[in-house]
């Protein structure tokens, strides 16, 4: 019998790995469905996309779900994160004018502390820095304003504008945008290009975030809860199977294809890995859970996550101040239960967390006994709590 | 698994969005619409001038270049912006529409329940539209009616064209691993289509498809 076919809308980027895997090494067809990918050319195409129907499900900038609901970005359809599809990932980096600047001073490129980055860009500019980002309503601009606005970068704030990355070289070289925060492989695409330098991954700032998440039309959720939960359960199972070391040259070269990311393996690996080039002259960074798919409950939508993230946008936006409540239907802690637990996933005790509290990975209580849950710290110490907060 | 990814690409959507114009202006008079027009091929950004101008009294601007849209866009003060999705600028449209955006103007979208059905329409034809306050609902049909006519029968023949290039592409392909059959197998041309043919029926795959696969192996194996 021919498997029921899900339209899925994805932009073309690393972090829609465990779709594609899915897709590629036969997690869907074991789950008697199939994926029709649609690659889209941009952020609001794909959030389109689903909200009016054209796919039923989507890889989104995991705010775009949470905007939605407080009413900003035009559309109105309620949208529902099911699982978190990638943690971490995010890079910033610098135009080569400021990375010449960066360099006379002596900054140390260590690729690694938010406050002395800040403190080194905030001395070699006069007035705020305009920093490019794909999305409005992105981790991106979230992490960067909470960055700005706790350093030195903070006297005279920074402004945020969307650059799509395929065009960020070139409105880095027409002195549109100083510096960028992007995904990858776009980092590395701009470090290969000679466009700029990467001075920060974005775990320096909030050391376990919820990049893209999987979402669908809440009103399809309800009306096929039986595809939701294999196309839910056929993700899970490609995020845990990148999750091992050994896949990564298999799945750079699945994910290089020209009918998906069209860049080089070499490129998607460094992502893959954690093991970036930040500069043209070379240098090399280790990553220590650079792009997380898997491990400490990586999948798991945390409302606490999404009520951080809904401060950010309400603080940046506007729009409407969400209840707890109205956050749950959003981060889909409910259903993500529903539809891993009876595969083994092991899922934690509770559905929020003090976001910043965990310092060291930490065992906490889980279905299956305990779980080890990573750092998922801030970088000013901050612990945010989704009751009081 | 290679073919189905293809025409997602193709599809052209417009957005058309309406910019809420400053108070002053709305006490001025105006008949013209200001429209613009994001687009980088020149030839189809006439022929979507000349379907506007026919269906209205318009004032267009064309954009062929992302670079500073936004300054383009404020500069021209228009009241909608038609721009093709398959362009990644969209999502600069996107920012403008927004309070923090560049635009000292906020602007809407055009998804309101007393327009969805228009919206709807919009979205099946492959458009996505952004409306203000002020802007009469019939005025913005009439532009969106002819955009997405226009856009439609654009994006019929990116369609065709690339589904010509693929034929084409695929029969290349299949030449190839028809000749590595023929040398490797020392069969006949038609013997080595029946090879492929058989091999693909009996995988359930496209000849197309299996004759990638065994172009691809015969390069990795050199």
């Amino acid at each position: 019998m021919k498997p029921v076919e899900i339209s899925v809308a994805y932009m073309p980027l690393v972090d829609a790995a465990p779709l594609i895997i899915a897709q590629e090494m036969g997690f869907v067809q074991a789950e008697g469905i199939a994926l029709n990918l649609v690659a889209a050319p941009s952020w609001s195409s794909v959030r389109d996309m689903l909200a009016f129907g054209r796919v039923d499900a989507a890889h989104l900038l995991s705010p775009v779900p949470i905007a939605t609901a407080m009413g900003l970005g035009g559309v109105t359809t309620q949208l529902s994160a099911v699982s978190v599809l990638s943690v971490n990932g995010n890079v910033i980096g610098v135009g080569n004018t400021l990375d010449a600047k960066l360099r006379d001073t002596g900054y140390a490129f260590d690729f690694s502390d938010p406050v002395s980055a800040s403190e080194a860009l905030a001395a070699v500019s006069d007035g705020p820095l305009t920093f490019g980002v794909p999305f409005p309503f992105s981790l991106h601009v979230a992490l960067l304003r909470y960055w700005a606005a706790g350093t030195a970068l903070g006297r005279d704030g920074i402004r945020i504008r969307t650059v799509p990355p395929p065009l960020m070289a070139s409105a880095l070289a027409a002195g549109d945008v100083d510096a960028f925060c992007v995904g990858e492989p776009w980092g590395s695409v701009a470090v290969e290009n000679g466009a700029g330098a990467l001075i920060l991954p974005g775990q320096a700032i909030w050391s376990f975030s919820p990049e893209k998440v999987m979402s669908v039309r809440t009103e399809w959720a309800e009306t096929e809860p039986d595809l939701l939960g294999r196309l839910m359960r056929a993700v899970w199972r490609a995020g845990r199977w990148l999750a091992n070391p050994d896949v990564r040259a298999t799945a750079s070269d699945l994910l290089s294809r020209k009918s998906y990311l069209d860049v080089s393996a070499e490129l998607i690996d460094r992502a893959l890995s954690g093991h970036l080039t930040i500069s043209a002259r070379g240098e090399l960074k280790q990553v220590p859970g650079f792009l997380e798919f898997h491990a400490s409950a990586a999948t798991f939508p945390w409302r606490s996550q999404a009520k951080w993230i809904a401060n950010q946008l309400f603080e940046e936006q506007g729009g409407r101040r969400l209840t707890n409540e109205e956050i749950a239907k959003v981060f889909r802690t409910d259903l993500h239960r529903h539809h891993l637990a009876s595969i083994g996933c092991d899922l934690p005790g509770a559905s929020a967390k003090v976001e910043g509290a965990i310092l060291s990975p930490t065992q906490v209580a889980s279905s299956a006994g305990t779980i080890k849950l990573h750092a998922d710290r801030f970088f000013d110490g901050q612990i945010f709590d989704p009751e009081t907060d | 698994m290679f073919g189905q990814f293809i025409c997602s690409w193709l599809r052209v959507i417009l957005s058309a969005l309406a910019l809420k114009r400053p108070s002053r202006q709305s006490k001025r008079v105006r008949d013209e619409l200001r429209i613009v027009v994001v687009e980088q091929d020149h030839d189809r950004a006439i022929a979507i001038v000349d379907a506007l101008k026919d269906a209205s009294e318009c004032d267009v601007l064309v954009i062929a270049n992302a670079d500073s849209l936004a300054r383009q866009v404020a500069g021209f003060q228009p009241d909608i912006v038609l721009i093709d999705i398959d362009n990644p600028t969209r999502d600069m449209m996107e920012e403008m529409t927004l309070a923090s955006g560049p635009l000292e103007r906020p602007v809407a979208m055009f998804v309101s329940s007393e327009a969805g059905g228009l919206a709807h329409a919009a979205i099946e034809a492959g458009v996505s539209a952004y409306v203000v306050d002020g802007l009469s609902p019939t005025r913005v049909k009439s532009v969106l009616d002819t955009a997405i006519a226009r856009f439609s029968v654009v994006r019929q023949m990116r369609e065709e064209l690339a589904e010509t290039r693929r034929a084409l592409e695929e029969r290349k392909v299949i030449d190839r691993a028809k000749g590595m059959l023929m040398k490797a197998k020392g069969i006949d041309e038609e013997a080595a289509y029946k090879l492929l043919r058989k091999t693909a029926m009996d995988q359930g795959r496209r000849v197309a498809d299996v004759a990638e696969a065994l172009v691809t192996a015969a390069g990795l194996l050199g």
